[in-house]
């Protein structure tokens, strides 16, 4: 249809990615290399295999008071939501009439609770956990959730592996795009 | 101008679907609206006249001076954004949106003041000269860019929307929203855009064949992040830095923010400040507990990216009411994420006739696109309704055809056709029909 398509005939090759109109100019490069220990700091996503977990652990006995203290005033001392969301429960209900989207009925993947609670929470100091506190955070949901026991230990090896009860109910209705 | 009847000079147009739908053709030559405007003329113009109150008071002495960034006249004070007022001790203020009143703007472009705001915690206060957009993971030299940089590349400017994937949830309800448009539809904006290419920036830090997939993530307080297909990239993404032909404002992502044209709001991720080139998708606490849509089997759809075929009336809409019997403009928005809008329909009887509307220059792809349509309104009870259809052939779904397919759970991508009740009072409501 259009150059743009075009290009995307082609083999995802670095040369053709730049846009046709663009092509005759040679684009400058003012991208400085990115120190590797910058780089390390800086990427705090977690994907569902875990990749990038920091070192540390907690259970969920160890995280309740990290939990009670920085959680619980928005969400609820048993996450059962305040003027924020509701975390645990609603097993069960996302056919029913009335729907509860929690971490335990909904949520598909554990290592996103770890990723969210580290970059974003609390509301008012994110990025002020320490890894173990976020670690026991993400426990004690967990176990509030019957997910996790309360002595489990959770990190960067178990954390991935742990079965989030909704896992299997998302459908992904991404289709890349035809190439001609 | 002379008038024929009470209903006015186009009482002769064609009327080409009921209840008094005319003919496009009003709006496709400029119509005839234009052929009072001289008749009032003959007003003295000699000095006496200001003594005696002809001349307003602002005719009588000089304006104020200049000033180095003009606002909207002090009349326009009412046209603003709306938004839910928190309690002071509302502990996550900045979490929440705005939205735009469209039914109180014309055209297509959005002032960018009036540009509607989704944040997740609250709109930072970046010093561009200590902002850099890293770009690493699966390349072959992880790179940091700094906004002035950026400036350098050639640049692309485009007209496209963006829309928040919740915007018109309300239509999943059980209840029609009361209120203007912007109630249930005022997620939705449309900006010039212009900014850099995101491909060139991939492509100087070498993509790694096993990329498939981006990770962008912003430096606001929330670190909002979404994982895009590496195609999208490489097709027509771009960090857009202006807006309107002013940096992006802060509430836009000043500096800089991912702008994936026709896709959900959400992924074109403000105050960018980290792309990190993936095997696969991140997963995201806004691409999986959020912006997923869940349907009546208990299933999710996840990553439904594009918006779909949308459009609404805004005149007249709720707050936009009836002056009486007579000729009125009809007119409102279309929109498409996947594309130029190629029509709009108009009914005047709750669907059961349709007239095409005329679609104003420019209709650009994935922006909003003005329709109008004229209209001889008799004075009786009627459901106007609009339905977009864009140049894939995608034709926006009745309400009903869509909760068939989707349930009433979604919460996300609601497209349905949009009813306006004009009731014999002249009054005009958001009813489901």
């Amino acid at each position: 249809m259009s150059g743009r398509k075009a290009i995307l005939a082609g083999a995802i090759g670095a040369a053709l990615l730049v846009p046709a109109a663009a092509r005759a100019v040679d684009p400058p490069k003012t991208g400085r290399p990115a120190p590797a220990d910058l780089v390390k700091l800086m990427d705090i996503s977690i994907p569902p295999d875990g990749t990038g977990l920091p070192a540390g652990q907690a259970t969920a006995k160890q995280g309740q008071q990290v939990y009670l203290t920085r959680c619980a005033a928005c969400h609820g001392e048993r996450g059962e939501g305040a003027t924020n969301d509701r975390l645990v429960g609603g097993r069960g209900t996302l056919t029913d009439e009335q729907t509860f989207k929690t971490v335990g009925s909904y949520w598909p993947w554990a290592t996103t609770l770890f990723d969210y609670v580290r970059r974003a929470m609390p509301y008012n100091a994110p990025l002020s956990l320490k890894d173990e506190e976020v670690y026991g955070a993400v426990a004690y949901v967990l176990f509030l959730n019957e997910i996790v026991g309360e002595n489990d230990p959770i990190n960067a090896q178990t954390l991935p592996k742990v079965q989030m009860p909704n896992r299997d109910a998302f459908i992904n209705a991404f289709t890349e795009p035809e190439r001609r | 101008m002379r008038q024929k009847k009470d209903d006015g000079p186009f009482d002769g147009a064609e009327r080409v679907a009921a209840n008094g739908l005319l003919h496009r053709r009003l709006f496709l030559s400029g119509g005839t609206l234009a052929a009072g405007a001289a008749a009032l003329g003959g007003l003295g113009t000699a000095t006496p006249a200001a003594a005696q109150g002809v001349f307003p008071d602002w005719r009588l002495k000089p304006g104020k001076s200049f000033t180095g960034y003009g606002v909207p006249s002090r009349f326009e004070e009412p046209v603003q954004r709306t938004f839910t007022a928190r309690a002071p001790s509302y502990p996550s203020p900045g979490a929440g949106s705005s939205r735009t009143p469209l039914h109180l703007l014309e055209g297509i472009i959005t002032p960018s003041g009036l540009h509607f705001e989704r944040s997740h915690s609250g709109v930072p206060d970046i010093d561009p000269e200590k902002h850099t957009l890293l770009v690493h993971g699966l390349v072959r030299q992880p790179l940091l860019f700094d906004v002035e940089s950026l400036a350098r590349y050639p640049t692309v400017s485009r007209i496209h929307f963006i829309e928040c994937s919740g915007n018109s949830g309300a239509g999943w309800g059980v209840n029609p929203p009361v209120g203007p448009v912007a109630t249930m539809h005022g997620l939705v904006s449309c900006s010039e855009w212009s900014g850099v290419p995101l491909s060139y920036l991939l492509d100087e830090a070498g993509i790694d064949p096993a990329a498939k997939w981006i990770l962008a993530e912003g430096s606001d307080a929330a670190g909002m992040s979404r994982s895009v297909p590496l195609s999208k990239c490489v097709d027509d993404a771009m960090i857009a830095l202006y807006q309107n032909g002013e940096r992006v404002r802060p509430e836009q992502g000043y500096p800089m923010r991912l702008l994936l044209p026709g896709w959900e709001g959400n992924m074109c991720v403000k105050w960018l400040s980290r792309i990190k080139l993936t095997k696969g998708p991140t997963h995201t606490k806004d691409e999986t507990s959020k912006y997923t849509e869940l349907m009546p089997d208990g299933k999710s759809l996840q990553f439904t990216f594009p918006m779909e075929v949308k459009s609404t009336i805004t005149r007249p809409s709720e707050g936009i009411n009836m002056r009486g019997p007579g000729f009125y403009e009809i007119s409102g928005f279309a929109w498409s994420g996947n594309g130029k809008i190629k029509r709009v329909d108009v009914s005047a009887d709750g669907g059961k006739s349709w007239a095409e509307a005329a679609l104003a220059e420019p209709v650009a792809s994935r922006a909003l696109t003005r329709f109008r349509l004229g209209w001889q309104w008799d004075g009786g009870e009627i459901i106007l309704q609009s339905r977009a259809v864009d140049e894939t052939g995608a034709v926006q779904p009745t309400r009903e055809a869509l909760i068939a397919a989707k349930g009433i759970k979604n919460a996300y991508h609601y497209n349905g056709i949009t009813s306006w009740e004009v009731r014999a009072s002249g009054l005009v409501k958001n009813v489901w029909a």
